[in-house]
């Protein structure tokens, strides 16, 4: 019988729920801390109770990117691989990934000094967005409306400490409904969709901004586009981000890794969690 | 079992509720403290403080 583990480093709805389907089918399961566990080069795999088949899911992606690199140093199977955390975990990387798979997804640019920031975005035109490559729940995600904006924005980032932040990431505005549409993929389905509202006097999408969810339905160019996007970052369990531009269709901006699933959860009929286990214990078989 | 812990930074109550589980994290009524719940057993629970939020958090 398959033993599958959960890594968490913080218990989330979604590592609880997880935790909870796994024992409710039967499943020979356990859910272990990431920061009780320390590896190193003499480490054996038979010196770790951690199953067959273990779910990655802590918060902090460092960690857990880390940790994945770890465990896959010692042989064990990991979803999601180390490569594919380190693709979605990385805005840059992901997009890469994306553009080298011909999947549509905003325009943008990579400068590496601030002074080069500028002048692309002067030379690219008004809005656009700076994210920061490695982040999540929306933070750090300024929106470029004139040049005044963007040199304080710059400054701003030139004067945190961490050296992502001398990293720029500036994409076009996808001009859109304010909503995006998340999808999760599971090996090579797509599971559920939902709608992600920005909520008021906010523009951002983030459930963890106050975006409010509704079932989307998941449309032949949803499930194709979600199923090609998950093969281009390597496959696995993944949240495709996608955004409804007007003039173009469906873009795709972001992969999460590491999906959180709680929103679509509270509207979406589908089995999340069952379906994760499922993946996880047919790998497991492998 | 032991449900009810004082917070180390205000000194309300917390209590943990039945359904909570280890790695949970617990936050003070009163004052927003996050604790996360170190172990549970039918005997009894601990609470350490949480972690604070990284920039690397989130999906």
């Amino acid at each position: 019988m398959v033993q599958l583990c959960i890594i968490y480093d913080k218990v989330r709805f979604e590592e609880k729920a997880l935790y909870e389907k796994a024992q409710s089918m039967g499943i020979k399961s356990q859910i272990v801390d990431a920061k009780s566990i320390t590896i190193g080069t003499d480490s054996k795999k038979k010196d770790f109770m951690l199953g067959d088949i273990i779910l990655q899911r802590t918060v902090s992606h460092y960690r857990g990117l880390y940790l994945s690199a770890s465990l896959e140093f010692l042989d064990f199977n990991v979803i999601n691989r180390f490569k594919v955390t380190e693709t979605c975990g990385n805005k840059l990387m992901t997009s890469i990934a994306l553009a080298k798979n011909n999947i549509p997804t905003p325009k943008t640019q990579f400068a590496f000094s601030a002074e080069s920031a500028l002048e692309t975005i002067k030379k690219t035109g008004f809005p656009l967005v700076l994210k920061p490559i490695v982040g999540s729940w929306g933070r750090g995600i300024f929106p470029l409306r004139d040049n005044e904006t963007a040199s304080m924005v710059l400054e701003m980032r030139e004067e945190d400490d961490s050296p992502l932040s001398r990293i720029y990431y500036v994409q076009e505005m996808i001009d859109r409904p304010p909503r995006d549409i998340r999808c999760i993929v599971i090996g090579d389905q797509a599971v559920t969709a939902i709608y992600r509202y920005a909520a008021q006097s906010e523009w951002r999408t983030n459930v963890a901004r106050g975006g409010k969810v509704e079932l989307a339905p998941i449309t032949k160019e949803v499930e194709d586009l979600s199923i090609k996007t998950a093969k281009a970052v390597g496959g696995g369990i993944l949240g495709v981000d996608m955004m409804e531009d007007k003039n173009y269709g469906l873009v795709v901006h972001e992969v999460n890794g590491t999906v959180e699933f709680r929103g679509a959860a509270s509207v979406s009929n589908a089995d999340i969690p069952g379906a994760m286990i499922d993946y996880a214990i047919a790998l497991g078989k492998k | 079992m032991k449900s009810n812990f004082e917070c180390q930074e205000c000194g309300a109550d917390i209590s943990i509720p039945e359904d909570a589980v280890k790695g949970e994290i617990i936050t003070c009524p009163d004052c927003g403290a996050e604790y996360e719940i170190a172990s549970k057993t039918e005997n009894g629970a601990e609470l350490k403080p949480a972690e604070t939020v990284g920039e690397d958090w989130g999906q």
